[in-house]
């Protein structure tokens, strides 16, 4: 065992001492992502992401080779920051990309202020206060967050689909809350109602929900489900199975490719679910078109098309090179013209364009979407309407934004 | 009894010998020349995981009682020092000064797993283990789901050790110091109780609890108080560990991790209390380091077959791996020197330990 450690340190020192002169060719760079646990599927596809970006280069940016190393997490805060840890203190990355959920994000984003001289850029992680309350200046998100890939759905299921009241079906932790957010502010704000004793909370992993269909209520119009990959699939079969009839609306994650892929009747009963999220699968435009077409060349035995993962951790690395590109891959001030660059940056992404706000946060077009049967018998999600560049705080000024309070089961009341 | 007979067995001192010796000056030395990842992540991080290792060690090596809430009862500890202290989220943090906040979560731990002992100790073997990882299972649901205290999935972060000395405790070396003295002290005091006549009837009472029944030993509250002292070991290593992460989550007292002390307890060996230190080093590299040896997609395969090939080719862990090799190299002095411990009289724990 000792000797591990030994041969392990020895090799450690050469590292570091090799470090300096390697760092004039090139450049290092973290990426973390899920690769282990519950979203280990979505982790590999995240990293389909950050391949793309770096061959788009071709492994160069600013004159300087990219070396990338990945580490991995199980989507606990705890695991995020040790292998961001050992990414930025024993590898020695400059830039890092990464997290991919929720709370893994706002843990990344704490350790970041620990460490001035490394540039962080988001992977897909979408809690609201990574950047909202309390941001470190060196942590970016390219990507949207939760509440922004809500954008537009709330007046659409109230104005179009002339919901009154509905029930609230969501995971509890941090995510779904800025979704259900998100979703509910402004369809509140219209005059609908989701009242406390229809918000129904399970924790990640449920698998029964025979209790929570048994409690919907029958006065209202449709649920709206925030459930991701396995959870989505059991509520739809088992509530399915029950008979249940009241019409669905979906989160970001709820009728994704994961679940939109799966067998049986489930499939005919999510036909018609309105969503929105950062991308739309069918989107018809070149960029989008273009992004698919390399993903599947260059990935064959990934999904039949790019997830949001895949699409926010490709943006996000691609911020990272173009940068890099301004300022010649020149990070011997510890980054600071660097993080200048990338803030400053607005780019075209395969969904549009994207830019920062002040608080490092990205304001991106948003796509409102409906289940629909696709030309092969295959669901896809119809792209219904572009919301273009939405802004973290939703339109209004900081200030007044942050007046709603902090996102949570009962933000907003909406009685 | 008197406190003569209860400090008759081997002293310590006279047992000193070139590798231990070694082996701590190693420990002192190592920030000297290690880069702060490896004194804080591999270094600090393994101490404080063989802590908690070591209180199973202790439970299971010389109670005969495998516990996988042994975690649970760190991560308890854990989250009083988050509740009753400060932390950055909001939720609870009633703000104790440290000296009150960590005895308090220590003791309450012990409490805990005097609990923990109450409700097992009066089963065996297999049925020990289910119980205790009922209590496990039981406990990481609990502060999932139970907001009002602990704050459910989200848990708590921004918690900070405190600024004693002038020193913040959480950079590296002072960190590591910090963590190698506690833990350097439960390693001694284990050894210390394995040797005592609460150690050897607690060994006896692994061994015969029936005999030691009629003996006229309380079974029971010996093994009762097993679990306390394991208790105050695995309370004060999670401290240390909430003080380490900065935060503690229902992902820290998860039931894949409750079976990791497991597996590093297991794969160090149960024979000796440097067993839990020596799986908690291998357990902590493996973990880092085997992501750079292989496709990121099996690295966690690769875990999984190192200490499958350990537990198959050894199954007294590292430690027996260690021992086989150095009786090879010094057969014949061995021979010499287990001639001389057999007129002692005495039986020294690690080799009464290997009958079992």
């Amino acid at each position: 065992m000792f000797r591990l450690g030994k041969t392990t340190l020895v090799a450690a020192t050469v590292l570091a001492m090799a470090s300096p002169v390697a760092a004039q060719e090139t450049v290092k760079m973290g990426a973390l992502a899920t690769l282990e646990g519950a979203f280990t599927v979505l982790g590999e596809d995240s990293m389909r992401g950050v391949y793309m970006a770096l061959e788009e280069f071709n492994y160069t940016a600013g004159g300087k080779k990219i070396e990338l190393i990945t580490g991995s997490s199980d989507a606990s805060p705890d695991s995020a920051i040790r292998a961001t840890r050992k990414l930025v203190e024993q590898d020695g990355v400059q830039v890092m990309v990464g997290p991919l959920s929720g709370s893994e994000g706002l843990a990344v984003k704490d350790y970041a202020k620990t460490q001035p001289n490394v540039t962080f850029l988001n992977g897909s992680s979408a809690a609201q206060d990574t950047t909202l309350r309390d941001p470190a200046d060196n942590f970016f998100r390219f990507g949207t967050e939760g509440a922004q890939w809500m954008a537009g759905l709330g007046e659409y299921v109230y104005k179009e689909k002339g919901y009154r009241k509905l029930a609230v079906l969501a995971e509890d932790y941090s995510f779904p809350y800025t979704q259900v957010f998100g979703f509910l502010e402004p369809f509140c704000r219209l005059g609908g109602k989701a009242p406390a004793d229809a918000r129904f909370w399970v924790p990640i992993g449920n698998k029964d929900y025979s209790s929570v269909i048994a409690a919907l209520p029958d006065d209202v119009d449709a649920i709206y489900v925030a459930l991701g990959g396995a959870d989505a699939v059991n509520f739809l079969t088992q509530y399915e199975q029950t008979g249940g009839e009241l019409p669905l609306i979906g989160g970001s994650i709820t009728v994704d490719q994961t679940v939109l892929g799966s067998k049986g009747r489930t499939r005919d009963f999510v036909v018609g679910t309105p969503s929105a999220g950062p991308i739309s699968d069918t989107w018809d435009d070149s960029r989008w078109a273009g992004f698919v077409a390399a993903y599947k060349k260059q990935f064959p035995d990934g999904f039949p098309s790019p997830s949001l993962f895949a699409h926010a951790y490709y943006v996000n690395t691609k911020a990272a090179l173009l940068a890099l590109d301004t300022v010649d891959g020149n990070l011997s001030d510890g980054g600071k013209a660097y993080r200048a660059a990338l803030a400053a940056l607005e780019f075209e992404t395969p969904t549009g364009m994207v830019k920062l706000d002040e608080r490092r946060n990205a304001v991106a077009d948003i796509f409102l979407t409906e289940v629909a049967e696709g030309p092969d018998g295959n669901l896809l999600n119809k792209t219904i309407k572009v919301i273009p560049q939405v802004s973290q705080t939703l339109g209004l000024s900081y200030d007044e934004f942050l007046k709603y309070g902090a996102v949570s089961r009962e933000n907003p009341v909406c009685e | 009894m008197d406190a003569r007979q209860l400090f008759s067995g081997n002293s310590l001192l006279s047992e000193l010998r070139p590798g231990p010796l070694v082996a701590v000056a190693f420990l002192l030395a190592y920030p000297a020349f290690a880069s702060d990842f490896f004194i804080f992540q591999i270094g600090a991080y393994s101490l404080i995981l063989g802590t908690i290792a070591l209180s199973l060690t202790m439970l299971a090596g010389y109670g005969g009682m495998v516990s996988l809430a042994q975690l649970t009862v760190a991560g308890l500890a854990g989250y009083l020092v988050a509740i009753l202290g400060d932390n950055s989220v909001g939720v609870m943090g009633l703000g104790w000064p440290w000296w009150l906040t960590v005895p308090v979560a220590i003791l309450g731990a012990a409490l805990f797993s005097v609990f923990v002992g109450a409700i097992s100790v009066r089963t065996e073997g297999i049925y020990t283990i289910m119980i205790t990882l009922a209590i496990a299972v039981a406990f990481f649901y609990f502060v999932r789901q139970n907001y009002v205290i602990f704050n459910g999935f989200t848990g708590f972060a921004g918690v900070e050790p405190p600024a004693i000395f002038g020193l913040y405790w959480r950079d590296p070396a002072p960190f590591y110091y910090l963590t190698l003295a506690l833990s350097g002290g439960f390693f001694l005091a284990v050894l210390y109780a394995s040797r005592s006549t609460f150690g050897l009837s607690l060994q006896a009472i692994r061994d015969n609890p029936r005999r030691m029944r009629a003996l006229g030993y309380d079974v029971t509250l010996h093994r009762i108080v097993a679990y306390f002292l394991s208790g105050l070991i695995a309370g004060t290593a999670g401290v240390l560990l909430v003080w380490f992460n900065g935060r503690i989550s229902p992902g820290s007292v998860g039931i894949d991790v409750a079976i990791d002390i497991l597996v590093i307890a297991v794969v160090g060996g149960m024979r000796h209390p440097v067993g839990p230190f020596i799986g908690a080093i291998a357990f902590v590299l493996l973990e880092n380091f085997a992501i750079d040896l292989i496709d990121r997609e099996r690295f966690n395969t690769v875990i999984g077959l190192a200490f499958l090939l350990v537990v198959l080719f050894s199954p007294d862990g590292l430690l027996g791996i260690w021992n086989r090799l150095r009786d090879k190299l010094r057969l014949g002095r061995n021979a010499r020197q287990d001639a001389r411990r057999g007129e002692g009289g005495e039986r020294q724990p690690a080799e009464s330990l290997e009958q079992t």
